[in-house]
């Protein structure tokens, strides 16, 4: 069985793990990190992206073996010292969601989107968060949360 | 849904994926980023006992610039290939085609040999490959060999790789600035598999078109250059588009299923290949 080392959430892991266990179960089953969600678990919906080495991935489609020596960022490891990440605020405020199956998914996703993007128009983000689904069909608002976002993150780099 | 079991195996350069490859035979199978195969795995239609994981193998990953050439390692994911600069400088069409692959999750962990390893009729890139004239190193127990990409794909999902070998790099030919290119995918939604999609590389020069090269996304069990087309087209006036367009889907036999019959598909190609030589001419 291969060993893992991995970090996630800025904790180091070191497991052994089955060859075929994929990433997305490795979170949510052996670490208990239940903030990242399984959807169509085929490689479709998004609903399980986490950042992998900082880019947004689909853990659904990574097998954990593959993240020996890997920092991995769930929705669970965005806030900073109790304080939500703008992506969240922003979601929270413009009210990005309506079952809020997809929202871990949709703001990790925005999350790299945002950080190569820091003003993205509207159609830049529809774009960018084509790898994500939401069956509610809420992406009005989601779209207003992530341009939200994008401006206390500008601010933010200025102040 | 999960995957049936198998034996991992993570290798440092090509030599071990190819030694690993020949002891396992044909039950080992490459894993480089995986989205192709993963999904194979989770919904049981492929078992590998074991994987062979190039993903980290260094020669396969960057591209390099060969002269009249460049060659592009295999492993090398879906997001660098669209943005390195020697793409875009000399290649363009590549950064375009590559950038309509799936979704940004998909190019950050997908890689560019996968794509085309995998011999998916449906996949942007083996269209690609195949309009470009690329050339692939493929490593095997008897050392390397280059294949050209018409010679490549076989069958559905099948190519000439065999069960010790390993897709090392591509070399593509540098385009000079006289190319227009333009990728028409037809889908319903975003991150759709192409239903129909035509690639159109034109080199131009005062009204006239000197070479055009069109490849064909699922028009067939491999993809398929669309030959009547760029013989009409080639040496002609601007004045024979619709006429040579027309003849987009000859000798194909496309696939049907729940998204379009074969005539629809025929029909899509020639709709989809003019618009591609238009645009590709600047149009």
């Amino acid at each position: 069985m291969p060993r893992i080392s991995v970090t996630v959430d800025g904790v180091t892991y070191e497991d052994d793990v089955e060859p075929r266990l994929l990433l997305v179960y490795y979170l949510r089953e052996r670490l208990g990190l239940t903030g990242t969600n399984v959807g169509c678990d085929t490689s479709n919906c998004g609903a399980c992206t986490v950042l992998f080495n900082g880019r947004s991935a689909k853990s659904c489609t990574i097998l954990a073996a593959q993240a020996d020596g890997a920092e991995v960022t769930t929705i669970q490891g965005l806030a900073r010292n109790g304080e939500w990440h703008p992506l969240q605020k922003a979601f929270n405020a413009e009210h990005g969601l309506q079952c809020g199956y997809c929202t871990p998914g949709m703001i990790m996703a925005s999350v790299d989107l945002l950080e190569h993007n820091d003003d993205p128009t509207d159609e830049e983000v529809r774009h960018g968060l084509e790898g994500n689904l939401c069956r509610c069909t809420g992406y009005q608002n989601i779209v207003k949360a992530v341009r939200a976002a994008a401006g206390e993150v500008r601010e933010g780099a200025t102040s | 849904m999960i995957p049936a079991a198998f034996d991992y195996t993570r290798v440092g350069s090509v030599d071990e994926a190819v030694q690993a490859l020949g002891q396992h035979g044909e039950d080992a199978k490459v894993l480089a980023g995986g989205h192709s195969l993963i999904p194979l795995l989770r919904l049981r239609l492929a078992f590998p006992s074991v994987l062979v994981d190039v993903g980290r193998v260094d020669e396969m990953r960057g591209v390099r610039d060969d002269g009249d050439h460049l060659v592009i390692g295999a492993a090398t994911t879906h997001d660098e290939v669209m943005h390195d600069d020697l793409v875009r400088q000399h290649c363009p069409v590549i950064s375009d085609v590559v950038s309509q692959v799936g979704d940004p999750q998909v190019r950050h962990r997908g890689t560019f040999g996968g794509g085309i390893a995998h011999g998916d009729p449906a996949g942007d890139l083996p269209a690609l490959a195949l309009a470009l004239d690329a050339t692939f190193v493929i490593a095997g127990s008897g050392g390397r060999r280059d294949v050209a990409a018409s010679d490549f794909f076989v069958d559905y999902l099948q190519t000439v790789l065999g069960a010790e070998d390993v897709l090392v790099e591509i070399k593509v030919p540098k385009l000079g600035s006289d190319w227009g290119h333009n990728y028409q995918k037809f889908n319903r939604v975003a991150q759709a598999w192409a239903i129909v999609g035509s690639l159109a590389l034109v080199r131009r020069s005062d009204g006239s078109i000197d070479e055009a090269r069109i490849g064909l996304t699922h028009m067939g069990s491999v993809p398929l250059r669309a030959s009547a087309t760029e013989q009409a087209l080639a040496g002609a006036s601007t004045d024979v588009i619709a006429d040579a367009c027309d003849q987009a889907a000859e000798g194909t036999s496309p696939p049907e299923d729940l998204n379009a019959r074969a005539d629809y598909r025929q029909h899509l190609a020639r709709v989809l290949t003019r618009r591609a030589v238009e645009h590709a001419l600047g149009g």
